[in-house]
Order: C-alpha cells, then sequence, then structure tokens
C-alpha cells in the first residue's frame, strides 16, 4: 500500500492505496464519488474524464499514486452553491445529454476544452471530443452544448 | 362528459428536461454505483474457443485464493436451474430452441460462453481468482459466418439437430410466381447487414439482495426490462414471481442490448440464494464485446419485379439470419420484425418472403436498434436505386411513382399502414438539399474528373413499431403481449404520481409524461413525479423497446387520465350540485356551463382524499390504472437524404450533409424527438461506414474492444439536418407514433446509395458495408461491385 495526499474538489484527502489502483476507482470506492463513470477497459470512451491540475484527463489511465499532490476535479466539484456550472447548463438547454452515462466525462471534457480554447469552430469542437463517446446523442446537440456554454 | 378544446401548456413544447439536473451533476443511481453490506462480487470465466467439449473444470485453485468466497463450474450449478433461459419467441412450431443455461457444462458454443464463477470479496480479488479456474477443452471446429453455417458440412453448433438449421419462417401474399414472368424489367440483388455490436456506454451490471428471513430476493439490474426480466427468471431459477423484485434505476444507453435476460442476471440471483449475501457483478467492455447481444448479420436475396415505365409489382426476398450459438429472449423473431416491410412505402402487388434463421459458433444475435428494420429498409431501398438506374431513371422519380398514397393502406405483405404522406416528407427533404443545384456540382465534377466525387442517397422508408397489438404478437407466436399499463394517483395535496411500466434508459419519459400528465390534469409540471422501472411498485408492465413507449405507455397514460378526470366530474358535479353534463373541462378545470362556478381535478383529489362528501357508492381516492392495448403497429415514415463527398484516390467517405424529414405523427417533445433522431441517424451512419464485428477462422472475436470495433466520435459525424411532416396517427388519441428507431432504420441505406452513386461513373453498382476506405477504393479500381 501507498500513501498519497490528493485534493478533490478542494478539499485534502490523505488515503492508502494499492499500487495498482487507477485513481477512477479511487474516486468511485475509495471517496464515493460515483458521478465518475467507467465505460470502458481501453481509455477508449472517455466517460471517466476529470481534471488533474486544471487539464481533462481518463481517470481510468491514471494510477492513484500518479495523482499525489495533484488538484483533482471530479463532476461533483464543478457546480458551486448548488448552481450548475454553465458548461452542465449549456448541455441542459442544449438536450447535448441523453441516458447522461457519458455525461460527466463530456462536461468535463468540455471544461478543460474552453480552458485551452474559449471560443472553438465546430470542427475543433468536434476534433476535441474525439476522446468522448457518446452512443445516445449523435453529438449534434453536444456541439451545441459546447458552443452554447463558449458563449455563456 | 362535454370537453372543450384542453388548454395545452406543455404538449407539443420543446419543454426542458426534468431528468437532467441530478445526471449532470453525477447524482447518479447506476447500478455499478450501489454498495450493500456484505456484498461480494462475481467473475464470469470465459471460454476462450468459440467451440469446445469441456473435458474437465477446476476451481479448487481459485477456492483456495485470498478473499474468494465461492467457486462453481457449470456442472456445480445445474441443481439450481428451474429452466433455461428465457426465448420468448419461437418463430415456427418447430423452430429450434437449445437448452441454454447460464453456465455451460458440456461444451462452449462460441468465445465468451460462460463455464464458471468466482466469488470474491471485492472486484479485483474475484477477477484475480477466475484466472486459476483450470478448464480443459478439446477443441472442435467452429463456424462463424451464416453462409457457411447453413452448408452440409459446416461444423453443427448443437449436436442434436443434425444441422444448424433453426427455422424456416415463410410470408407469402399474391401470385408473385406470375407478376414475375410477366415482369418487363426485373433486379436480383444480395446484400450483407454485417454483424454490429450495440456498444452502449453503459455496461451492464446486476446486484441482487436476498432476504433471508423471507425468500425475497430484490435484483438491481441495467435492463430495458426489469417486468420481463422478472417472470422469465422466475422460470429460469425457481425463484416465484411473488419472491423476485426487480428494479431497474438509472439505466443508460441500451439500443435493444439490455432488451434481454442475460446469464449474469441468473447466476447472481442463484449465487444470493446460495451464499445469502448480496453479490454484484459488473461487466468490462472486453466482457460487453462477447457476453451481450449483438445485431445484424444477415445475408440478403431480394428481387424486385416491375413494368417498363417502373411501376413496381412484386418483391421477392430470402434471408439468411445468424442466431449466434444459443436462442437470447427475442433472437429468432429479430428478422420478422422486418419481414412485412421489404417492399417499403411503395404500391405493390406481390409478396414472398422467407427466413432462415441459422447457429453460429458466435455470440448470439438479437435486438439492435431497428431490429429487421434497418435491414428491410436497407435491402428495399439499395434495390430501388438498383432498379433506378437499370431503368435509368431518377431515383426520385421512380420512388413517387410507386408511393403508397391513401391511408389507410393494406400493403403487400398484409398488415395496414394507419397515415402518412410520403410525398411531403421527400418534398420538403429536396427542398432541404437542394437536389438540382447537388446535381449540377456532381455533373460539373464528374466532367472535370475531379478525385473528389460526390453522391447523394435516399431513404424514403416506413417502418412498424410500437410493438404491438397482443393478437397480432400472438399470431406470430411472440410469447407476451404488447400492452402497457400507467396509473395516475392525485394525491390531496395537489401533486401528482404517474406510475408507467416502460422503463426508460435515455429517452426522457420522466420529462414527456410530466408533459402529458401535466396538461391533461392542469398541474405544474413540478407538481408530476414519474415512477418507473420497479416492478413492486408499478407491477404492470411490458418496458421498453420497439419504439414503444409514447406510443403504447403513453396512450395507456392518456386514458388513465380520462379514467380520474372522469371520477373527479361525478365529485364535482356532486359538490356544485350540477349534472355531470352541466360541466365543461379544460385544462384541469371543470366549469358549470355559463357561470364561473368552478373546481379543479387538485381541488377534486382533496375531496376523494377527505372522503367527507362523496356522491353515494364512489369509492374514496382519486388514482386509476389504464391498460392500453394498441389496435394497430405505430408507421412512422419520412425521406432521409445522405450526400457523401469520396477521395477517389484513398477510398474515403466524408458524410457532408445529411437530411432527415421524419413523420412520427404528433410530437410531445420536439427537442427529445429530435434528440432520438440524431442519436438513430448517427448509428445508422456507423453501420454504413464504420462498424462491423469480425470473427477469425478459429472463431475468435478480433473487434474485441473500442480499439478496433469504430464506435463513432463527434470528429466522425456532421450536424444532421432534422424536420418533421406530420400525420397524426388515427389509432390513439394523441395522434402520436413511435420515434426511437426511425433514425437508424433509415440512415444507413441514404448512406449507401449516395456511396454507390458517387462511384456510378466508375461502373460501381454495390460497395459491401461497413465502406471502409480499403473497399471503396477496391471497388473503384475494380469498377463493380466489390
Amino acid at each position: 500500500m501507498r500513501q498519497i495526499e490528493i485534493s478533490v474538489n478542494g478539499e485534502s484527502h490523505s488515503a492508502e492505496v494499492e499500487p495498482r489502483q487507477l485513481l477512477v476507482y479511487f474516486l468511485r470506492e475509495q471517496l464515493g464519488l460515483t458521478g465518475t463513470v467507467v465505460g470502458c477497459d481501453t481509455s477508449s470512451c472517455g466517460s471517466c474524464t476529470v481534471l488533474v491540475d486544471g487539464e481533462s484527463v481518463k481517470s481510468c489511465t491514471v494510477l492513484a499514486v500518479q495523482a499525489d499532490g495533484r488538484a483533482v476535479t471530479t463532476i461533483e466539484g464543478l457546480g458551486s452553491n448548488g448552481e450548475l456550472h454553465a458548461v452542465q447548463q449549456a448541455f441542459h438547454e442544449q438536450h447535448g445529454l441523453q441516458c447522461g452515462f457519458c455525461t460527466p466525462g463530456m462536461v468535463m471534457a468540455t471544461v478543460g476544452l474552453l480552458a485551452e480554447s474559449p471560443s472553438p469552430s465546430d470542427d475543433e469542437i468536434r476534433h476535441a471530443l474525439e476522446g468522448n463517446l457518446c452512443r445516445c446523442t449523435g453529438y449534434v446537440n453536444i456541439v451545441e452544448a459546447v458552443k452554447a456554454a463558449a458563449a455563456a | 362528459m362535454a370537453t372543450t378544446e384542453a388548454r395545452t401548456t406543455y404538449i407539443g413544447a420543446p419543454v426542458e428536461r426534468k431528468e437532467d439536473a441530478r445526471l449532470l451533476r453525477g447524482e447518479t443511481r447506476w447500478v455499478d454505483n450501489m454498495t450493500l453490506p456484505g456484498m461480494v462480487w462475481m467473475a464470469v470465466v470465459r471460454s476462450p474457443y468459440a467451440h469446445a467439449k469441456i473435458t474437465r473444470v477446476d476451481v479448487s485453485k481459485a477456492l483456495a485464493a485470498d478473499g474468494v468466497v465461492a467457486a462453481f463450474s457449470g456442472a456445480e450449478l445445474a441443481d439450481e436451474w428451474a429452466g433455461s433461459l428465457p426465448c420468448a419467441w419461437p418463430v415456427t412450431g418447430d423452430c429450434h430452441i437449445p437448452q441454454h443455461h447460464p453456465l455451460t457444462a458440456d461444451k462452449a458454443r462460441y468465445a465468451g460462453d460462460g463455464v464458471a464463477v468466482v466469488v470474491g470479496e471485492s472486484r479485483a480479488l474475484a477477477k484475480d481468482a477466475a484466472e486459476l479456474v483450470e478448464v480443459d477443452y478439446e477443441p472442435l471446429p467452429a463456424v462463424t459466418d451464416v453462409g457457411e453455417a447453413i452448408g452440409d458440412s459446416a461444423p453443427v453448433v448443437h449436436d442434436d439437430y443434425g444441422d444448424n438449421r433453426a427455422y424456416t419462417w415463410p410470408l407469402k401474399n399474391g401470385d408473385v410466381d406470375r407478376l414475375f414472368s410477366e415482369a418487363a424489367v426485373t433486379v436480383k440483388e444480395h446484400y450483407r447487414q454485417q454483424r454490429l455490436i450495440p456498444n452502449a456506454i453503459v455496461p451492464r451490471s446486476v446486484l441482487v439482495q436476498p432476504v433471508l428471513a423471507t425468500g425475497e430476493y430484490t435484483m438491481w439490474s441495467a435492463t430495458q426490462v426489469p417486468h420481463i426480466a422478472r417472470v422469465t427468471l422466475s422460470g429460469t431459477t425457481g425463484i416465484p414471481e411473488t419472491k423476485l423484485r426487480v428494479i431497474a434505476p438509472d439505466v443508460g444507453g441500451g439500443f435493444g442490448s439490455k432488451l434481454n435476460v442475460y446469464a449474469e442476471e441468473a447466476l447472481c440471483l442463484v449465487l444470493a440464494r446460495r451464499l445469502g449475501v448480496p453479490v454484484k457483478w459488473t461487466e468490462e467492455r472486453s466482457e460487453n464485446y462477447v457476453a451481450t447481444i449483438h445485431g445484424r448479420d444477415v445475408l440478403q436475396e431480394i428481387e424486385l419485379a416491375a413494368t417498363a415505365e417502373g411501376k413496381i409489382t412484386a418483391v421477392r426476398v430470402r434471408l439468411v439470419a445468424a442466431m449466434g450459438a444459443y436462442m437470447q429472449l427475442v433472437s429468432p423473431g429479430i428478422p420478422l420484425l422486418g419481414a412485412w416491410l421489404y417492399a417499403g412505402c411503395y404500391d405493390v402487388e406481390g409478396y414472398d418472403f422467407e427466413c432462415v434463421g441459422v447457429f453460429t459458433n458466435t455470440t448470439p444475435t438479437d435486438a439492435y436498434r431497428g431490429a429487421g428494420r434497418p435491414e428491410a429498409t436497407y435491402a428495399i431501398e439499395r434495390a430501388v436505386d438498383s432498379l433506378a438506374h437499370k431503368l435509368e431513371m431518377d431515383p426520385v422519380e421512380l420512388r413517387r411513382k410507386n408511393f403508397i398514397t391513401e391511408f389507410p393502406a393494406t400493403i403487400a405483405s398484409g398488415l395496414e399502414i394507419d397515415s402518412g404522406d410520403f410525398h411531403a416528407s421527400l418534398d420538403r427533404a429536396l427542398e432541404l438539399v437542394d437536389y438540382d443545384g447537388f446535381r449540377r456540382d456532381q455533373a460539373e465534377r464528374r466532367g472535370r474528373g475531379d478525385s473528389k466525387q460526390v453522391g447523394i442517397g435516399f431513404s424514403t422508408y416506413v417502418e412498424m413499431c410500437g410493438l404491438a397489438p397482443s393478437r397480432i404478437l400472438g399470431a406470430i407466436r411472440y410469447g407476451a403481449g404488447g400492452w402497457d399499463a400507467a396509473t395516475v394517483r392525485c394525491l390531496p395535496t395537489g401533486t401528482v404520481q404517474v406510475l408507467v411500466g416502460t422503463s426508460p434508459h435515455g429517452q426522457g419519459h420522466v420529462t414527456t409524461f410530466s408533459q402529458i400528465a401535466a396538461d391533461r390534469l392542469g398541474v405544474p409540471i413540478e407538481n408530476v413525479e414519474v415512477l418507473h422501472g420497479d416492478t413492486t411498485v408499478i407491477p404492470l408492465g411490458m418496458d421498453t423497446y420497439g419504439s414503444r413507449s409514447l406510443a403504447v405507455g403513453g396512450v395507456a397514460l392518456y386514458h388513465a387520465t380520462e379514467k380520474v378526470i372522469a371520477k373527479a366530474q361525478k365529485i364535482v358535479a356532486h359538490q356544485l350540485e350540477v349534472a355531470e353534463d352541466d360541466l365543461d373541462y379544460a385544462g384541469g378545470r371543470f366549469t358549470v356551463k355559463g357561470t364561473d362556478k368552478s373546481m379543479t381535478v387538485t381541488d377534486a383529489a382533496l375531496s376523494a382524499w377527505t372522503a367527507h362528501n362523496l356522491p353515494d357508492g364512489l369509492e374514496p381516492g382519486l388514482e386509476d390504472t389504464a391498460v392500453y392495448d394498441p389496435p394497430n403497429f405505430s408507421w412512422p415514415g419520412g425521406c432521409h437524404i445522405a450526400v457523401v463527398e469520396i477521395d477517389t484516390e484513398t477510398g474515403a467517405v466524408e458524410l457532408v450533409r445529411y437530411v432527415a424529414v421524419d413523420d412520427v405523427g404528433n410530437v410531445i417533445n420536439p427537442m427529445i424527438v429530435d434528440g432520438q433522431v440524431h442519436g438513430g441517424i448517427a448509428q445508422g451512419v456507423a453501420q454504413a461506414l464504420l462498424e462491423e464485428a469480425i470473427y477469425d477462422d478459429h472463431g475468435n472475436l478480433t473487434t474485441g474492444s473500442m480499439v478496433s470495433y469504430l464506435v463513432p466520435s463527434a470528429a466522425e459525424l456532421p450536424r444532421f439536418e432534422v424536420e418533421r411532416t406530420e400525420s397524426p396517427s388515427p389509432t390513439n388519441p394523441m395522434g402520436v407514433k413511435g420515434v426511437g428507431e426511425t433514425g437508424t432504420i433509415a440512415s444507413t441505406a441514404a448512406v449507401m446509395n449516395a456511396v454507390v452513386d458517387a462511384l456510378s461513373p466508375y461502373g460501381v453498382t454495390d460497395v459491401e458495408m461497413p465502406a471502409k476506405p480499403e473497399r471503396v477504393w477496391r471497388a473503384i479500381q475494380e469498377g463493380g461491385a466489390s
């Protein structure tokens, strides 16, 4: 077991983890933050996307020990005072989600994208979200949501 | 009851979804999020061979591993089963339905067939220990190709049957042989509907909690069909239906893949019974690829007979459809869901259809979005383009010449289309796509020998969904009814509970059904609570598949509100001391004609609860249930147009425009309907251009992950341009039709017709799906069908 110090959604945690523990299972099973989900085992689907030091990463590709000393933001840490974050609000208004399973990852990837590129073109959005799969929406309204969030 | 024009506030409006907020916050109830005290994890040991005798299974090393609670071979669990896993659709009297236990004991029949289970204290410990189970296999020759499996010398999947034929199912109307012999023109085409893997992003997951004191079991499952699972798993496990509660909490994308009753559900139930503790299993993606049903995998032959002027007179179809290694819930019936649609939206006289179902050493096939109808639409729409080519006629003109125009219309296959307007949707789609402008651009590119060629493809379609009239389902040997149920419970505080027998997994039922209830009962939408997916809370239900939830469940809800309003009217008439006929009803309020005296349904709900002043003989409470059995299928239709650009030097196909004009009757929530169409189109386009499950000669699935199986991302798809025409269904009071599958049903043919149109100057008449660059490039080089 390894000791890690990790900040998650602004809260510091000191935890013992197995060296093979993936960050996503640390978040889900040790911290009970089940908003971040697992959709594949090949780092393809992006459902587990979180922010590590502000940058979007697939948390199934990162070991918990690699996040030692880092600040992680999950979907639970995105809104404030009960209000949805602008990206969450845009996904709601544009019907950018159906079953909602890929949504936390899609939202976190969008937050990461807009931090790097505040007003992306349609094409840029489609390529930036290439690593996040959605089987419900055909992406039409996800692209609309990202644009609406960028304009908000 | 006197009913004036109802004030509609919500129906027809793009009401933002009530489901969203907690999904967006990650406050979700996926089964995999759930943990119970004392819970253990199940891992399944699966055969790596597609076909092999099992000569020894030894779980002792797994049992000795740290954190392992139990381990069993298939033989060791044999006594647990009261019956097979269910197949509810033996399509003929002699249809072969092989015994299918959750673990196989004698022979593995596909790569992924379960042979043992290990139960451990954690997900990881169970998985580690599963690696320690020793299984001796004697590999046998395997057959994965459906065309080969039907041959005389093919390896036999189920020894008892002697060969791999499961059934032959015919449907014939009219003197087809005469019509073909008299035809001025005929075409005969062969298409391959490749095997697809549904790839819902949410893996399946099951958690069973036993209550030892009462012998009751609660199963949470990521399923589309909690009610059907309860009935059938009772038969598989011997747990009485009265002791089994199935809950579908938050369930993600199904697309048919969760319209099934799976081995792992049965295994978790019997392990919980045997071990007396909660048992959980969550599918890994690599497991999903082999252990969750696949779709399509059908060889099609279609012939059209036509006059010299292009009037189609008869259709003849022969299918060879892969069932996979076993019959899952509705495997045999999937081709039948398309069997009536091979003449499409065209007025045809003669109809001759036959399907042979065939076992192969592969993952079982079953319902994947559209289920039988994308295949039918593909065959007729591609064949119509071939006929147009042969007649040197514009494909639009040929379609117009053959459209069914009068409704209700009895189609060649014998069913009745209730309403539609195929010209209207085609007209609008042509306008949106600028057909003349497109053809000019195409001619210019062809003229200058541009390396980038463009093509346009049409798919004018009609489909049958909203499964379905129970009597018809009975006549085609389906094992259950097609009704659904809804309960409306008006509570004394003015809030309304709506209990529905459908079970959503992304379709937005909570919002759509709230819109219906809120408008009908005149309450704010926030005051409506929709409950679903729990067999104890909602005992009556037939669940969600086949685009049935609004067309059947939503209509049941409408009828339940009618019943509640009728009872409220008795209460109001009594309290206002007028005759029931003296009341007008609109938007939740009863008004005495010619006065301003009124009472609301909400007022009546409180009165019904206090029961202080009710008419003699009227029971307290304001609640009622309606069970609706539809008199006909639901018949959406429309026109989809795809425009592709093909790089003739590389074979790469880019979908540059996609226009869809659908007719799904009256629309409750246009935003949700658009979303359903978008998602459906994406899946149909993916079949045309990207997705294909491939087995190697030994029966290994070589496309067994999201790395090798191409689920489209946003980067592979364009924006879809979606509009509607509206031909209300006359068979239900809301005029609604199903919409969940239209996009998938229509789009594959549109895209492939566009690909072939782009390549027609090269002499190409067909390209096998998916139209990946290599195939397209070869087709160009060979100047003919690839």
